[in-house]
């Protein structure tokens, strides 16, 4: 793989709350177009991991490079880095005081990106896509938790980002909501987009992803490809995680 | 009965006296929330602002010891000082009494709209900033967009809350005769030595007033919590 399809590096990440602490020391790299699926105990780093990459946690040393910039310089200007770094969360966060087209508008129109015809014409496809276009007046309040999910990947996807994080997006649906927004992630990832998951699905894990990464203790403990990591594990822990997990 | 009768005789000669006293009590709530609002929400900036020489943060020490000191005083001392401290330390300004009242409010007021405006914004799912922040939204256009247009259902019928709350501080600024509702009680007490009528009438303007107030922002409070 060339430095040039290199996409998001991190190198030697640190991060403690408090005197937990939390990452120690993760090295990585992810390349264009990949799928990788972070998976793990609890506690583990894998969400510390994954908002450390668009600085939503500030790492306490080492340095991520975005696209060949180093972001941990204090002399960049984050908020440009993370408008093409899209972000979905586990308790869905759509702007509540806003109707749904303009939560999926909003950012666009405000930071220069598109005029307010433009990110209303994106708005109304990609809500159309993921089926949500009758509800494009309404507040998301009255939505269902696999709706307000729904809704917020396609408030990522307006601002046209070069990755898709994905923290927990499953976590806090109704187990009968899982389906529909698994479909919607499953979707973007064939058409190339390079995406960060971190999942407790473990099959969807395994069917979607180039790599997985295993967390546990504040480290990357295995990687590979889903067959390395799901069918022939070599940590023992891994082992142990995923006699628990599937059983 | 004979106390009904002195109570209305008391409300037909001097009924005008009562309403001016009302009239003035809720001008000076109003203009007290009024200017307290503006000087509260700059505190609560102040009071959240992070800028600072490495863990001391001066903006917001300033603010923190300011609404400590004002909520841990009397409001009746913070209007003694007020009214003899003001006219001693700017003697040029000649500030009337009532303006030195109503200073003492608006400082009382302050620290308390600092502190609702404050709640407000920290009632704001913290997850709101996140996704906003997680698009690029600076943190002000975060505030902007996203944080304040959701704290001011919080902070609205809280500071209406507020107003009920000077409409009845107020009384003790009769200390100094300013001439709001409690002053018109002591008016008419040394004019006619009646306590308990002129008293029961007072009282019953009071209540009505609050009663009224809260069952409005009762009211308010349930048309922002249904949303749009």
């Amino acid at each position: 793989m060339s430095d040039a399809m290199e996409l998001i590096r991190v190198e030697d990440l640190h991060k403690s709350f408090g005197s937990l602490h939390v990452l120690k020391g993760v090295s990585e790299h992810i390349v264009k177009g990949e799928v990788v699926s972070v998976i793990g105990p609890s506690g583990g780093g894998k969400s510390t991991f994954l908002r450390c990459l668009n600085l939503l946690e500030t790492p306490d040393s080492g340095h991520i490079f975005f696209e060949g910039v180093d972001i941990t310089d204090k002399r960049v200007d984050i908020n440009l880095h993370r408008q093409k770094m899209g972000m979905v969360f586990q308790h869905f966060n759509v702007f509540n005081n806003l109707t749904v087209g303009k939560n999926v508008t909003l950012a666009p129109v405000l930071l220069g990106k598109k005029s307010q015809k433009e990110a209303d014409e994106t708005a109304r496809e990609l809500l159309e896509r993921v089926g949500l276009y009758d509800k494009i007046d309404q507040n998301p309040r009255k939505l269902s938790g696999g709706q307000k999910q729904r809704l917020a990947i396609v408030r990522a996807l307006a601002m046209e980002p070069d990755v898709m994080l994905f923290d927990e997006p499953t976590s806090a649906l109704d187990p009968e909501m899982v389906g529909e927004v698994l479909q919607v992630i499953k979707g973007l990832v064939k058409t190339g987009l390079t995406t960060v998951i971190v999942t407790h699905e473990m099959g969807f894990a395994k069917e979607v992803s180039d790599r997985v990464f295993f967390m546990d203790g504040g480290i990357i403990a295995e990687k590979g490809t889903p067959d390395e990591v799901f069918n022939h594990p070599q940590n023992p822990r891994t082992k142990e995680f995923l006699s628990k997990v599937l059983y | 009965m004979n106390f009904l009768v002195i109570m209305g005789r008391l409300w037909g000669q001097y009924w005008k006296l009562f309403l001016s006293g009302l009239g003035m009590t809720l001008f000076m709530g109003f203009l007290t929330v009024l200017i307290s609002s503006v000087s509260g929400s700059l505190m609560a900036m102040m009071r959240r602002s992070r800028w600072g020489i490495g863990k001391f943060r001066p903006f917001s020490a300033i603010a923190a010891v300011y609404v400590e000191v004002i909520r841990g005083t009397p409001i009746l001392l913070q209007l003694y000082f007020f009214y003899f401290m003001l006219p001693q330390w700017l003697p040029f300004l000649n500030l009337s009494e009532f303006a030195c009242v109503m200073t003492a409010c608006c400082v009382n007021s302050t620290a308390y709209v600092c502190e609702i405006v404050r709640a407000g914004i920290q009632a704001v799912d913290i997850g709101q900033t996140e996704a906003a922040r997680s698009l690029g939204l600076s943190s002000r256009q975060t505030m902007m967009y996203v944080v304040l247009p959701q704290a001011v259902k919080n902070i609205l019928p809280a500071l209406c809350n507020e107003f009920v709350a000077i409409v009845k501080e107020t009384s003790l600024a009769s200390t100094f005769f300013i001439g709001e509702l409690m002053t018109q009680f002591k008016t008419i007490n040394g004019i006619t030595f009646r306590v308990l009528e002129p008293l029961t009438i007072v009282g019953i303007i009071y209540f009505l007033v609050t009663f009224v107030l809260s069952k409005l922002i009762a009211a308010l409070e349930r048309r922002m919590g249904a949303g749009e």
